[in-house]
């Protein structure tokens, strides 16, 4: 078993490595994303390997999915502007060709290994923060060390993640300025697809959030499941009626920062510290929290990919 | 060597991998690529650190911060896809000039 264990260990690690040689040489841009994507999910093998189930499920969902459907929808965009051009399947082997370009290589080289030497040259064993977090879960009101960490103990670093993720939108709404209409009817097969996979996406979405407080899942990953039924939604060519547009849908999106920042600051007040829960209370508190964050998150991610402002001011 | 040492190194190799091709590709579509596998190269390292715990379960914190960086690499590449489109959409180009190209 050990030794099956190492071979599949090996052939990742080698796999990952070769992957992402291939995807930052690929001379064709498309092929560079579908490998992308391939990478992705071959991360997420590797964050199970390595007992992290919970970046895992974030990885398959965003790392491979979403990234991959947002790298997508821009190449489409970038090769109709390019139309003509061909600037796409343009060779980049240009640096192999002079000695001087083998500059940069030995430089890598080199970082490579000095890296590599501070990493073996660490303790090989480190329990890190895991005894203090063992030690008060109790009080965290939930049983998933993850979900207490980014919930409770480290609350602070996902008020400023999602406030993180509401900065990236506005960026994108202000420089995109208004999203184009998607136009064009999906095929049959999208179609069906769509009708049949938003529930199940939806099902799923609310499973991953319920389930994360006691096994892996939670906000971030149920948002992100949301996120795809709206992605593939948007693909289908399906969209929010032009009043829901304006102001629900911006509700939605400054949710998830407003509830942090209001628990944030009633935690202070109360309990004198940003965002300490009462034990007795933590388990709602942090379920509640993690509710509107996964719509916050779940909604931002969508509306990235459509890559712009809604637009809400004409009608049909 | 244990598999998280070895997990580890394959983090660096992708760190590097990635700050090159950041380096010596001009399409900037490569190079959000390249910032997203120098990423997944700087996750890997802190999650194979921690799992260094032996026969218990891994470190939760660096777990936590991963998940939190993954959503964040997300939104600043959607970003950065913008910043690219808008810049191809004024200028024509999705490229920055090579000077070593542009000299031939």
């Amino acid at each position: 078993m050990t030794l099956l264990a190492w071979l599949f260990d090996i052939l990742l690690g080698l796999g990952l490595l070769w992957l992402g040689w291939r995807l930052l040489s690929s001379p064709d841009l498309f092929k560079a994303i579908v490998l992308f994507i391939a990478f992705g999910l071959l991360m997420a093998l590797a964050w199970v390997r390595l007992d992290a189930p919970d970046v895992a499920l974030a990885e398959a969902a965003i790392g491979a999915g979403l990234t991959g459907a947002l790298l997508l929808a821009a190449l489409a965009r970038l090769s109709s502007m390019e139309s003509g051009k061909d600037a796409t399947v343009q060779a980049e082997k240009a640096w192999l060709k002079s000695p001087a370009s083998w500059f940069p290589a030995i430089i890598m080289l080199l970082l490579a290994s000095g890296l590599g030497y501070t990493i073996l040259s660490l303790a090989p064993y480190a329990a890190g923060l895991s005894p203090e977090v063992a030690a008060n879960l109790d009080s965290s009101g939930v049983i998933n060390p993850v979900t207490a960490v980014l919930l409770n103990f480290r609350g602070y670093d996902t008020l400023l993640e999602m406030v993180v993720l509401l900065l990236a939108l506005l960026g994108v709404w202000s420089i995109g300025g208004a999203a184009e209409p998607h136009e064009g009817k999906p095929g049959p097969v999208l179609d069906f697809l769509t009708r049949l996979l938003t529930p199940l996406l939806i099902l799923v979405a609310a499973y991953l959030l319920w389930v994360g407080a006691h096994a892996p899942g939670g906000a971030f990953q149920a948002g992100s499941v949301l996120a795809a039924a709206g992605v593939l939604l948007l693909l289908a060519g399906w969209c929010l009626p032009p009043r829901l547009m304006a102001l629900p849908l911006r509700l939605v999106l400054v949710a998830g920062p407003c509830a942090f920042i209001a628990m944030a600051a009633l935690t202070l007040l109360i309990q004198g510290q940003l965002l300490e829960f009462p034990p007795a209370q933590a388990g709602i508190l942090i379920l509640v929290l993690e509710t509107v964050a996964m719509f916050s998150i779940g909604a931002t991610l969508a509306a990235l990919f459509l890559g712009g402002r809604p637009q809400h001011k004409e009608t049909p | 060597m244990s598999s998280v040492f070895f997990y580890a190194l394959v983090g660096v190799g992708l760190f590097t991998l990635g700050l090159h091709a950041l380096i010596v590709q001009t399409h900037l579509l490569r190079k959000i690529l390249a910032l997203n596998v120098m990423g997944s190269g700087v996750f890997l390292v802190l999650i194979a650190l921690a799992r260094r715990s032996g026969e218990t379960a891994p470190d939760p914190v660096p777990h936590a911060m991963v998940i939190t960086g993954i959503v964040v690499a997300v939104s600043a590449t959607a970003l950065a896809l913008t910043l690219l489109l808008k810049l191809a959409a004024a200028t024509g180009r999705a490229e920055l000039p090579d000077e070593q190209q542009d000299s031939h």
